[in-house]
C-alpha cells in the first residue's frame, strides 16, 4: 500500500527540481528553439511563395517576350510591305512624270520644228518672191520696151491675179 | 555530445567516494530467491542507492538523510551510518509493517514515530536531480545550436535534429490542435513536461547508475507533475471555464437548490490530475515490475532445477529483451500521453465563449 502513498519529501524535491528545470528551460531553452523553428518555417513558406511568384513572373515574361517578338515581326512585315509599296509608287510616279515630261518636250520640240519650218518656208517664200520680182523686173525691163507689149503683159498679170484670188476663195 | 560524456564521467567520479562495500546483511546463501524483496527493493524508494552485489558485498551509494522532528530538531547525516549500527541519534530504518524502509525516530518507550519533515536525498530524489541536470544540459545544448547557427541557411542534424523533430511533432500534432489559439504561452511548459517524463522513463530503463531508478513509477513524482498541470489549468483558466464549473449550461433545477452539476464539475477538476498521476505511475511501475519478474524467473527456476533453469534462461532473456523494447515504446507513449492530456486539459480551461 505504501506504493500508492506519495512521499512528502520526494514530492517536495520533485516540485523544487521540476520548478527549477522549468524555469531554466522557460528562460533559456524552449522559447529559443521554438522561435527559431518557427522562423525557419516562415522562411521556408516565404521561399516557396516567392518561388511560385517568380515562376509565374517568368511565365508572364515569356509570354510578354513572345508577344513583343510577334509585334516586332508584324511591324517588320508591315514596314517591308510599306517600303515595297512606296518603291512601286515612286517608280510609278517617276515613270509617269518622265512620260509627261517627254511628251511635253516632244510637243515643244514639235511646235519648235513647226515654227522653224514655217519660218523657213516664209523666208524661202520671201526670197523666192524677191527673186522672182527682181527677175521679173529684169524681164519686164527688157520686154516692156513697147506699149503694146506692156499692155499685153499687164492684162496677163491682172488675169492671173484674179485667177489666184478665185482659187483662194 | 563530447561535453556530455565528460559530465557523465564527472558525475560518476563525484559519486564514487560515496560508494561503499558492505557485507550483505541478508544473504541468499540458502538458495531461496527473495523475489518480492528484489522487486520491491527496486521499485520503492530508499535512503541509499544500491548499485550491485559482488559476492556477499553490497556496493551502494550512501545518501544524505535530512529529517526534522519536534524532539531533536533538524538532523543531517549519511545513510551510511546504518551499515555499522541499527540506530543513530535515535533514528533507525523501520522494519515494521507501517513504516517499512522509512526513517523513524524512537521515543523513550521504544515506539516508532515518523519525523515531522523528511526531506532526505533519497535514491529517487538523486535520480530526479540527475535527470533534471541532464535535461537542462540537453535542452540548453540544443538551444545553443540554434543560437550559433543561422536557421535560414542550415537545418540541424544528429541529436539537435531529433530534438527538433520531437519539438515540431509535439507542437504541430499535440499542442496546437489541443490547446488552440494562444498555444504559444503553454508550449515551454508542455515541452518541459514531455522531455522530463521521456528522459526519466529512458533513464529508468538503464540497468545501472545513474539510470535505473524508478522515478516516473513513483507516485510522488507523477503527483508533482500532475499538480503542475493542475496549477497551470486552474490558474490560467478563463472566465468561461469557471462559469462552466459553477454555473454550467444545464436546467436550473440541476443547479439550485442542490448544486448537483457544479459538484460533478468540481469533482472533475480534481479527477483530471488524479488520472494523470495514476496513469503514468501505474504504467511505468508495471513495466519495471514485469522486467524484474522476467529476470527473477531465471533465478527461481535455477534454484529449482539446473536443467529447467537453463531452458528458462533462454525464454526469460528473450522476454526481457522483448519487454525492454516494449518499455522503450511505453517510455515514449506515456510521456506523449501525459503531454496530450495536459494539452487537452489546458484547452478545456480556455473554452471560447458560446452564447
Amino acid at each position: 500500500m505504501s506504493l500508492l502513498l506519495p512521499d512528502a519529501g520526494l514530492l517536495f524535491w520533485m516540485l523544487l527540481a521540476f520548478g527549477i528545470v522549468f524555469f531554466i528551460l522557460y528562460k533559456y531553452g524552449f522559447p529559443i528553439i521554438t522561435g527559431m523553428i518557427e522562423e525557419r518555417k516562415r522562411f521556408i513558406d516565404d521561399s516557396l511563395r516567392n518561388a511560385k511568384e517568380a515562376n509565374e513572373k517568368l511565365a508572364n515574361i515569356k509570354q510578354e517576350s513572345e508577344a513583343i517578338l510577334k509585334a516586332a515581326y508584324d511591324e517588320q512585315t508591315r514596314i517591308l510591305r510599306e517600303a515595297a509599296q512606296m518603291r512601286e509608287q515612286i517608280i510609278n510616279e517617276a515613270c509617269a512624270k518622265a512620260g509627261d515630261e517627254g511628251e511635253k518636250m516632244l510637243a515643244e520640240v514639235r511646235t519648235l520644228i513647226q515654227h522653224e519650218k514655217e519660218n523657213a518656208v516664209r523666208e524661202i517664200r520671201a526670197q523666192v518672191a524677191e527673186l522672182s520680182i527682181s527677175i521679173a523686173e529684169k524681164v519686164i525691163r527688157k520686154e516692156l520696151s513697147t506699149d503694146a507689149q506692156q499692155q499685153e503683159y499687164t492684162r496677163i498679170l491682172v488675169d492671173e491675179a484674179v485667177e489666184a484670188q478665185d482659187k483662194e476663195k | 555530445m563530447k561535453t556530455l560524456r565528460y559530465i557523465l564521467l564527472l558525475m560518476a567520479l563525484l559519486f564514487a567516494p560515496l560508494m561503499r562495500c558492505d557485507a550483505a546483511s541478508h544473504g541468499s546463501s540458502d538458495g531461496e530467491v527473495d523475489v518480492k524483496g528484489v522487486i520491491f527493493g527496486h521499485i520503492k524508494d530508499s535512503y541509499e542507492w544500491h548499485l550491485t552485489t559482488i559476492g556477499d558485498k553490497h556496493v551502494t551509494i550512501s545518501l544524505p538523510v535530512i529529517v526534522y522532528s519536534e524532539k531533536s530538531g533538524w538532523n543531517l547525516f549519511s545513510s551510511g551510518v546504518f551499515h555499522k549500527q541499527e540506530e543513530y541519534n535515535g533514528f533507525r530504518i523501520s522494519v515494521s509493517e507501517d513504516n517499512e524502509g522509512k526513517i523513524v525516530e524512537l521515543d523513550e518507550m521504544g515506539n516508532e514515530h515518523r519525523p515531522l519533515i523528511d526531506i532526505s536525498i533519497t535514491k529517487n530524489v538523486l535520480a530526479v536531480f540527475i535527470n533534471s541536470i541532464l535535461l537542462v544540459l540537453l535542452v540548453l545544448y540544443t538551444a545553443r545550436w540554434y543560437k550559433r547557427h543561422d536557421v535560414r541557411k542550415e537545418a540541424p542534424g544528429g541529436f539537435v535534429g531529433i530534438m527538433e523533430m520531437l519539438i515540431t511533432m509535439l507542437i504541430d500534432d499535440v499542442i496546437k490542435p489541443n490547446v488552440g489559439e494562444g498555444y504559444r504561452r503553454y508550449t515551454p511548459y508542455l515541452l518541459t513536461v514531455f522531455f522530463f517524463i521521456f528522459l526519466s522513463n529512458l533513464m529508468g530503463l538503464l540497468p545501472m547508475f545513474p539510470g535505473g531508478a524508478n522515478v516516473t513509477g513513483n507516485i510522488a513524482v507523477t503527483l508533482a507533475l500532475a499538480l503542475c498541470t493542475f496549477l497551470v489549468v486552474n490558474f490560467m483558466g478563463n472566465k468561461e471555464y469557471y462559469k462552466e464549473i459553477f454555473w454550467p449550461d444545464v436546467p436550473t433545477w440541476l443547479k439550485v437548490p442542490v448544486p448537483l452539476m457544479p459538484l460533478i464539475e468540481l469533482f472533475g477538476v480534481f479527477v483530471k490530475p488524479f488520472a494523470l498521476t495514476i496513469r503514468l505511475f501505474a504504467n511505468i511501475l508495471a513495466g519495471h515490475t514485469a522486467l524484474l519478474a522476467f529476470v527473477c524467473i531465471i533465478f527461481i527456476t535455477m534454484s529449482v532445477n539446473t536443467y529447467i533453469g537453463s531452458g528458462m534462461t533462454v525464454v526469460s532473456v528473450f522476454f526481457t529483451v522483448f519487454m525492454n523494447f516494449l518499455e522503450l515504446l511505453v517510455a515514449f507513449i506515456q510521456a506523449f500521453v501525459f503531454t496530450i492530456l495536459s494539452s487537452v486539459f489546458i484547452g478545456l480551461s480556455r473554452p471560447e465563449h458560446h452564447g
